[in-house]
């Protein structure tokens, strides 16, 4: 028996054969993500006059199966800005861990109590369109680097002055704004619903609380309906100037599959 | 390579879509590999007069059949010496990739900062062309997908475009059209900038036939210009629409015009 305190916990070379060192070779090509594996589905966020909501269910898929039913894909950074995550679950969980080492990192700079009462975030605090602009950088130097986060991001919250801000950042690093953005099948589904209610930021503008989160509601029984990698249990955020108030077990409410009855083509029926 | 088909005169409208990587790979097999760009659409122009630049594009952007955004500027203020542009006196414009289009842009502006903060003086549009194009033969081997245009004022005061393809080969000229509508876009500008194929009515058969004599267009001939080419390439291109945004660039400063285009 070898009792020397290197050998301590590991498996035994006279019974398992001895380890194969290759396994642990630092040198030669790296193996960066080349396909999400366990994924998420859409994210899909709308602005309204004093900020925005955004939702996405608690699925993480892989490939057909519904994996894991109870993952939150909406995270709160600095209780100021959301993001929403669209994609590889364990690079989003990756990005999870490192926001919240930055939102540490940000605490130690910043008193939270010196926040000015107009409602703009206090100097030095990162607000949406800062972190949004980091997260941007991020993501396309990982592109740069051909080692994607395979990921699809919301962010929203409020920017340097106090107006609602809304943004999205893919995978290679691109980025853009609209009044209303949807990711993955929602930019399909929920998106030519969501410029039904604003097509313009003007119309945003105009908007309510509660129209919005109706708005936002009705998208994600729509995507229920027709994304096979859907779930029923959904997150829902709206962030404004007061904080951000999330929610992270949501149920579809007046769910109804009369429609399926006059699907054809698919499946067993004949006619 | 798919990445170099834009050029106007080799082929027609391309899609962003038609250009993904072909895979040899047999039938049914599936390979998975990241492909570090895309074609976001959108088209630019920019024309030089006598004493002014006019550059424009539009503010779609767009994936496959997507439009993802109505509201994403092609055209940026360079180089002024805060982050408002108040006194910028150059425009870039970037189409392509959009996420190495607002990478180049954020360099070339951080660079013309910083010689403004070392000489004293804003970059002239000559050397700040020579500088882009050394930016982007930098990454000749990955390059940064975009056509850019640069448009100023030159020493003497008179316009000034500069066109670029992705690795940095470029020249001075009176116009240029780039990205999804270029090969629409250009024949026609050759036409109504360069005055070419147009001749003196009567003035002779076969080669005795003479050019129409060309002359700088002034302002708003160039404006009216702009317009009704983007409103033709709205109708003729996908991914080309939403909006038009025209920078202005005079010795007064510089002029941003925004005007709404078909969002069909």
């Amino acid at each position: 028996m070898d009792h020397r305190p290197q050998a301590w916990g590991r498996p035994r070379d006279d019974v398992y054969g001895a380890y194969d060192a290759s396994y642990l070779q630092t040198s030669g090509p790296k193996n960066a993500t080349q396909s999400p594996v366990v994924t998420g589905t859409s994210v899909i966020a709308l602005k309204f006059k004093d900020g925005v909501v955004m939702a996405a269910d608690n699925l993480a898929s892989y490939g057909s199966l519904a994996r894991f039913t109870d993952v939150k894909r909406l995270r709160v950074f600095l209780d100021s800005s959301i993001i929403g995550f669209g994609g590889d679950v364990s690079d989003m969980q990756y990005l999870d861990r490192h926001l919240n080492e930055l939102a540490i990192d940000e605490a130690y700079d910043n008193d939270p109590s010196t926040v000015p009462s107009d409602g703009t975030s206090p100097p030095g605090t990162l607000n949406a369109a800062n972190l949004h602009k980091y997260l941007q950088k991020l993501m396309y130097k990982r592109r740069n680097d051909f080692d994607p986060l395979w990921n699809q991001l919301l962010v929203a919250g409020l920017d340097a002055d106090a107006k609602p801000y809304l943004a999205s950042i893919d995978l290679r690093g691109t980025t853009f704004t609209s009044p209303t953005l949807a990711t993955g099948f929602g930019s399909a589904l929920a998106q030519p619903i969501m410029r039904r209610y604003a097509s313009t930021e003007e119309q945003a503008a105009s908007r309510t609380r509660e129209e919005a989160i109706e708005v936002a509601k009705e998208c994600m029984k729509v995507l229920y309906y027709r994304d096979a990698r859907s779930l029923d249990r959904y997150s829902i955020a709206v962030v404004t100037k007061e904080g951000v108030e999330l929610k992270q077990d949501e149920l579809l409410e007046r769910q109804s599959w009369a429609f399926a009855e006059r699907i054809r083509g698919y499946g067993t029926q004949t006619v | 390579m798919a990445m170099f088909s834009q050029n106007p005169l080799m082929n027609g409208p391309n899609y962003s879509f038609n250009e993904g990587p072909k895979v040899n790979a047999p039938e049914g097999a599936r390979q998975h590999r990241f492909d570090p760009y895309t074609d976001n659409g959108g088209s630019t122009l920019a024309i030089s007069g006598a004493d002014f630049t006019i550059m424009a594009g539009d503010t779609r952007l767009t994936s496959g059949y997507s439009i993802n955004s109505r509201y994403h500027p092609k055209v940026f203020k360079i180089g002024g010496t805060t982050a408002d542009q108040h006194d910028a006196t150059l425009c870039l414009s970037v189409v392509g990739f959009a996420a190495d289009g607002e990478a180049l842009k954020e360099r070339l502006d951080a660079i013309c900062k910083m010689y403004q903060y070392r000489h004293g003086k804003p970059m002239s549009v000559k050397a700040c062309a020579q500088r882009l194009s050394t930016i982007l033969y930098q990454k000749r081997f990955f390059p940064y997908y975009v056509y850019a245009i640069l448009g100023g004022l030159d020493e003497e005061g008179k316009g000034a475009v500069y066109s670029y393809d992705p690795v940095g080969s470029y020249e001075r000229e009176q116009c240029r059209a780039g990205g999804a509508a270029a090969s629409l876009i250009m024949p026609f500008l050759d036409n109504q900038v360069n005055f070419k194929n147009q001749h003196v009515p009567g003035s002779g058969e076969g080669h005795a036939l003479q050019e129409r004599e060309r002359k700088p267009l002034t302002r708003s001939e160039v404006e009216i210009l702009v317009k009704d080419v983007f409103d033709g390439a709205v109708e003729r291109h996908i991914e080309v629409g939403d909006g038009l945004q025209m920078m202005v660039i005079t010795k007064n400063g510089i002029e941003e015009i925004f005007l709404p285009l078909k969002e069909d």
